[in-house]
């Protein structure tokens, strides 16, 4: 599958999303990275242009509620229909708040790497 | 009758290899390979080339400072923590900014939305620094700025700040995290090019020389190149490639390796296997020490001080069972204060996913005050010295470090490497290979891999974000934009612009520009305008 993974906000913490990358590397995706404190409007764009099966935002600032928000009306304005996921420093009680953005999956903190690439593998399009 | 001992027969045992690559003894003995040299049964704390520690007597004269990271939501708000820290004992203060300001942006830049006050205190102009830092003797508490790309405006606030109180500019103390070429292996607040910003570092390290002597204008950071995957030598060994960089440029400007040297200082890492660590800054302070001293010919002993800043490791803290991070933070303040650190910053075991609370600030503080006080970690210096596994194990790393350093060299040297995106590349595959190793059992982490609980309630208390600070401080920003004299902020701005196209320094035309309350964001865009920004290279 292709894989876009990006970090919205302002947020320039990479470490994770790098980690995820590698490890959807060795599961036989293909991975596009947006690199650090791309907007929303960007990411879709980026979407828009490659096309890929499954959108990855990373997030460790603590913005994403707002962030999320945000992409799902972006999705909606630029008419991208592609399946999006979320993960970093998310507390479990924002999980479900989250949810209601339209987001497909949220990876709290402490999720596991394989938890995400067995998500991704299985994920049926 | 003579009797002989018997020797049990030798079981097999466990290898065990640090994170440094280097395979350890079950004991170790004077005859080990390396512990055998005697040169380190004459070294003394306080002299060359100070493994021992850079100070005689150290803490036997006086305890690290204590100096805890701080700073949400808006000036007034940080303003109660620092006094909250101060009344608790804290001896320092370490700033932290929102990531609007780290990355150089104003509080009501649409891009901002969400981030003001989020995960520091705001900054957008001067007035913000007058009310952070009302009521706190600037001569009595020293104040640590951590901010990095946009550091040579927020310094120059500083420095505007205390001129306007009326400090003597030649005592002043302080320092500004202000290492830019780490911030492009990890952390990721750059804003312009690797080269035109460690100008900027360049500019502030030769004003600091000559006008702020006591200032430290730069501490180096292997913090966050081994946060970010990087093991323990290589921490040192691209710190001090990237100290030796600004040193270099430095040079240029015809400025003497003793007026500047010893105000450079350090950020190091505290997390992983404790002897490793203790011996990684011993043989640290020797390393640096031995570059200054035979490579720079540099002949003032605080030249050659390798001085630091430690207690953080956010790394090595875990989401699970997060009051385990309570016990894990007591050994890392052990660790730094064994290692000889002249600062500690001991992280709080909430603060590798929230803000701190009051009370997990105050129990960071407690910790290290409980070290100080009942422990007996003051009382004589280097503890460990002569210790037949720390000894070998300094010397050992010790020149694994300088192996590092010059792998660095022979690939072009540390800019080359991080303009290319090489060295986040190296990094970030041995940050994969680590969270494999998590995820296998090779390494493990209690209540992660091995004595798991399940149980998802968190006990953390997350910091809720204060919306009406936000608010509040972008109403302030639009009133003192009003308020101020435009016309000479449009001047001082336009004077910074033509003293960035003669490339001079900067420094004197930023501190008028925000003596004028000139924003954050206003005087960025003007070096946009010049130096363009950065463009990340895409790796993994």
């Amino acid at each position: 599958m292709k894989i876009l993974l990006a970090k919205p906000g302002l947020d320039g913490h990479d470490v994770g999303v790098k980690v995820l990358a590698h490890a959807l590397i060795e599961a036989g995706h293909q991975i596009i990275y947006t690199g650090l404190r791309k907007s929303v409007e960007e990411i879709v764009e980026r979407a828009k242009k490659d096309v890929p099966d499954i959108i990855g935002l990373s997030v460790l600032s603590g913005t994403h509620q707002i962030l999320c928000e945000k992409m799902n009306l972006e999705m909606k304005r630029q008419n991208v229909n592609i399946p999006w996921i979320v993960g970093g420093n998310i507390p479990f009680e924002d999980v479900d708040i989250l949810k209601k953005t339209g987001v497909n999956c949220v990876f709290p903190t402490g999720t596991k790497i394989q938890t995400v690439v067995s998500y991704i593998n299985n994920y049926h399009i | 009758m003579e009797t002989k001992i018997v020797a049990k027969t030798k079981s097999e045992i466990k290898k065990v290899r640090l994170e440094s690559g280097l395979d350890v003894k079950p004991v170790y003995t004077y005859k080990d390979e390396y512990g055998k040299d005697p040169d380190f049964a004459e070294e003394l704390p306080g002299q060359y080339p100070f493994t021992r520690g850079i100070h005689p007597l150290m803490y036997r004269k006086r305890p690290f400072t204590i100096r805890q990271y701080a700073g949400f939501a808006s000036p007034e708000e940080t303003n109660k923590r620092f006094k909250f820290l101060i009344e608790n004992g804290q001896t320092g203060l370490n700033v932290a900014f929102d990531l609007v300001t780290q990355c150089g942006l104003d509080s009501d830049n649409p891009r901002a939305l969400g981030e003001v006050g989020r995960v520091g205190m705001a900054i957008d102009t001067l007035e913000d620094f007058e009310i952070a830092f009302s009521d706190i003797d600037l001569d009595k508490i020293t104040v640590s700025l951590t901010i990095n790309g946009s550091a040579i405006v927020l310094m120059a606030m500083y420095f505007a700040l205390a001129e306007k109180k009326g400090y003597d500019m030649n005592n002043l103390r302080g320092t500004a995290q202000n290492d830019i070429l780490k911030e492009f292996i990890g952390r990721g607040t750059w804003i312009f090019p690797v080269d035109s910003s460690v100008k900027l570092v360049v500019d502030t390290i030769e004003y600091c020389a000559k006008n702020v002597p006591k200032y430290s204008p730069v501490s180096v950071c292997g913090y966050h190149i081994r946060e970010s995957g990087a093991n323990p030598i290589q921490e040192m060994a691209y710190a001090f490639c990237i100290a030796k960089a600004y040193s270099d440029e430095t040079l240029k400007r015809g400025i003497n390796i003793d007026e500047f040297a010893s105000r450079l200082s350090f950020n190091f890492d505290i997390y992983g296997n404790i002897f490793e660590q203790i011996a990684k800054f011993r043989a640290g302070r020797r390393l640096w020490a031995k570059i200054m001293h035979e490579e720079y010919h540099a002949v003032k002993e605080e030249s050659c001080w390798m001085r630091m800043i430690a207690g953080g490791g956010g790394a090595g803290l875990t989401k699970e069972q997060p009051e385990n991070n309570i016990v894990r933070t007591a050994y890392y303040a052990l660790i730094s204060a064994l290692s000889g650190t002249q600062t500690m910053a001991l992280c709080t075991f909430d603060e590798a996913f929230t803000i701190p609370t009051e009370k997990s600030a105050e129990i960071a503080l407690r910790t290290m005050q409980i070290m100080i006080n009942e422990m007996g970690v003051c009382d004589t210096v280097d503890p460990l010295g002569g210790s037949y596994y720390i000894e070998s194990l300094t010397n050992q790393m010790e020149l694994e470090m300088l192996k590092e350093m010059k792998d660095v060299d022979d690939h072009g040297g540390i800019m080359k490497g991080i303009s290319s995106g090489k060295v986040q590349s190296k990094i970030s595959h041995l940050a994969y290979d680590r969270e494999k190793a998590v995820q296998n059992g090779a390494i493990l982490k209690v209540g992660v891999n091995c004595y798991i609980k399940e149980d998802k309630k968190n006990v953390v208390e997350f910091h809720p974000y204060n919306e009406v600070a936000a608010k509040m401080q972008i109403e302030k920003l639009k009133r003192k934009r009003k308020e101020r004299n435009t016309d000479k902020v449009k001047a001082l701005l336009e004077v910074l612009r033509q003293d960035a196209l003669k490339n001079v320094n900067l420094m004197p035309s930023i501190i008028e520009a925000v003596k004028e309350y000139a924003t954050v964001g206003e005087i960025i865009v003007v070096l946009k305008e010049i130096y363009g920004e950065y463009k990340e290279p895409i790796f993994f």
